[in-house]
């Protein structure tokens, strides 16, 4: 069977504005639309049209989180996806620790590509996708906007600083994705009734023998320091006369 | 002491700048002791580049002919070979950076802290979280080894006058063949680049194709400015993916930056919060740039941007006089 595993994080959905919470422990979240992380759907559109072409007979999808990670899983199976994997935790868990749930779900499941999303969009880490390439002692391609694929090569364009860069690399391997990868598929009515009945198995850290670190303590969490508004200026000639006097042209 | 490894980042030639502002977070770290390690086929010119940095120790040559190309696989393994004698290894948070830290991190099981924007000591960090809408101050265990990324947009570059021993090193490393590099199209060279530009112009949806860029290039060669774009118009193919600035994509602070047609969202303006003057240009009053923009001005771009052309190329012709 050839199988794919994504990654599903659940996060904040990106139109919320964020607000940290009084006591400084974190962002408020209670009432807050949740969503998959965007980079995770766009992991998940790329598996499904892999699987659509005849690449692949599977597409499992994998939640590390709490309880309600159900909601995003139940999403990615509407969207597509064959079963989902939620994988148990109360605690928000660590790159390192995600990566080795993964590695761990590897072995079980000995996907031929794990797609993961370049970052988590609340974290910010960027982290999770490397890490298991190298937990696993397989290749990365991180940042993928495009994605080519024969028997047991695939062959990546990466969305670098410096523009696109294209390297091959052996599979099986972790690609990561960049928003440019594709556009992913709305979801439709009869698709969440079908989702309902797919399987979406609970597991725990525990159970899969991962110990969760914790090597980050998240202290103190403040609201970034405000840029103070400006100045309307009327016309162009004002513009290039303020910022003369500032001395920036 | 802190030992502190900073991985160079370069294209064979020339050191990124990316790579001097590690040095200056690195110099924040108490009693820090810093070695630059360069990976390349012939590190020559870029070891004596991070050689000339001020505050650098030594300058690793790690050569080889496998390190043409800047591939994680092939470079963590030979970073970590080196890896025992250092407390912290630090890298820019580029997608060099990124792709290549957090393999490293994994294989030696230690933590990583992205984007690191404050050094508050040796294990205290402050780091931006959801697109720079919350900063987190974050602790690491006492003693152990850290991976972070430099978030370069909060370091000024070191400067020059630094004469660091250069050492050339084989790490004991077994390299794999998994990983090949195909090919890199690369950006035209021929403006600043976005990343370490004084002034960046960009432009965003409203711009409504690639042929209207064509006005803020003219503008921007008038200024000496790079030119970036909003995500909206890097996805509508009206600029390239290396000109987006934002969360996701490029992370500036040039001294001047104009946003035209760019409606401000959150996850474009988390690019370009550490700017010194920021300019916008939208014909929505209400738009959301204005809220942190020191000077806006309302009104269509398309006769804006042409008026200020002229503008700067006649005030510079007159100074010049
Ligand atoms: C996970 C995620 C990551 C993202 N990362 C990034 C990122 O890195 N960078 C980024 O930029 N975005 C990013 N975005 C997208 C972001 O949310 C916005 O959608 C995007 O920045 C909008 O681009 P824009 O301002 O060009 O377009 P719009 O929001 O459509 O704004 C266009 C503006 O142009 C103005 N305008 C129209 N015509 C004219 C005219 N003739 N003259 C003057 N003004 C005019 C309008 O008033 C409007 O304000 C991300 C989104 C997500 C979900
Ligand atoms: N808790 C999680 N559950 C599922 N996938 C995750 C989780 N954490 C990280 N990932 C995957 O790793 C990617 C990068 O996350 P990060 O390293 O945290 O930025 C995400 O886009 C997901 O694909």
């Amino acid at each position: 069977m050839k199988r794919i595993l994504v990654g599903i994080k659940r996060v904040v959905d990106a139109n919320v504005r964020i607000r940290v919470n009084p006591d400084g422990t974190g962002v408020m979240t209670d009432g807050v639309k949740m969503a998959i992380n965007p980079f995770d759907e766009i992991a998940l559109e790329e598996a499904l049209r892999i699987k659509e072409r005849g690449a692949a007979d599977e597409v499992v999808v994998v939640s590390i989180g709490i309880a309600d990670a159900q909601q995003q899983l139940r999403t990615a199976l509407a969207m597509g996806a064959d079963r989902a994997l939620l994988v148990r935790s109360d605690t928000a868990v660590e790159p390192l620790t995600a990566a080795q749930v993964f590695l761990k779900l590897i072995a079980r499941e000995e996907p031929f590509l794990v797609i993961l999303g370049k970052q988590a969009i609340d974290d910010d880490n960027s982290q999770t996708g490397p890490m298991l390439a190298a937990l696993w002692n397989r290749p990365q391609a991180t940042f993928a906007s495009k994605i080519e694929l024969a028997a047991s090569t695939a062959k990546v364009t990466r969305e670098v600083d410096a523009g696109l860069e294209t390297i091959e690399v052996d599979l099986p391997a972790v690609i990561t994705t960049d928003l440019r990868l594709n556009e992913p598929r709305y979801v439709k009515l009869p698709d969440i009734m079908k989702a309902k009945k797919k399987p979406l198995d609970t597991l725990t850290l525990a159970e899969l023998g991962v110990e969760p670190r914790a090597q980050v303590k998240l202290v103190r969490f403040e609201a970034p320091s405000q840029r103070q508004k400006g100045v309307l200026v009327k016309d162009a000639a004002e513009l290039v006369g303020a910022l003369r006097k500032r001395g920036v042209i | 002491m802190t030992q502190v490894l900073i991985i160079a980042e370069h294209d064979g030639a020339k050191l990124n700048p990316a790579t001097a502002k590690c040095v200056t977070c690195a110099r924040g770290l108490p009693d820090a002791n810093i070695t630059i390690a360069v990976c390349a086929a012939d590190a020559t010119a870029v070891a004596a580049q991070a050689a000339a940095l001020a505050g650098v120790a030594r300058v690793l040559k790690l050569e080889n002919p496998a390190n043409a190309q800047p591939l994680a696989a092939l470079l963590a393994p030979q970073i970590v070979a080196l890896a025992a004698d250092y407390t912290h290894l630090l890298g820019p948070s580029t997608t060099f950076g990124k792709d290549l830290m957090p393999r490293i991190a994994a294989l030696l099981d230690c933590a990583q802290v992205s984007n690191i924007m404050a050094v508050v000591d040796a294990t205290h960090f402050r780091r931006p979280t959801y697109a720079g809408n919350a900063i987190v101050t974050v602790e690491c265990a006492p003693g152990a080894k850290l991976v972070g990324t430099v978030r370069t947009a909060s370091f000024e570059a070191a400067g020059g006058g630094g004469a660091a021993t250069v050492q050339a090193v084989t790490p004991a490393a077994t390299l794999p063949a998994h990983t090949r590099f195909v090919a890199r199209a690369a950006a035209k060279a021929d403006r600043p680049d976005l990343q370490s530009a004084t002034r960046v112009i960009s432009g965003g949806r409203a711009l409504g194709s690639a042929e209207n860029f064509k006005i803020l290039y003219e503008l921007a060669d008038e200024l000496g400015a790079a030119v970036g774009a909003s995500r909206a118009a890097v996805d509508a193919g009206f600029a390239a993916n290396d000109m987006q600035v934002g969360q996701t994509g490029k992370i500036i602070a040039p001294e001047l930056y104009i946003a035209i047609g760019i409606s401000g969202a959150i996850q474009h303006l988390t690019g370009i919060k550490d700017a010194r003057t920021i300019v916008a240009i939208n014909k929505d009053a209400e738009a959301p740039i204005f809220e942190i923009a020191d000077f806006g001005l309302v009104g269509d771009l398309f006769q804006i941007v042409p008026e200020l052309k002229r503008l700067v190329a006649g005030s510079r012709a007159l100074k010049a006089d």
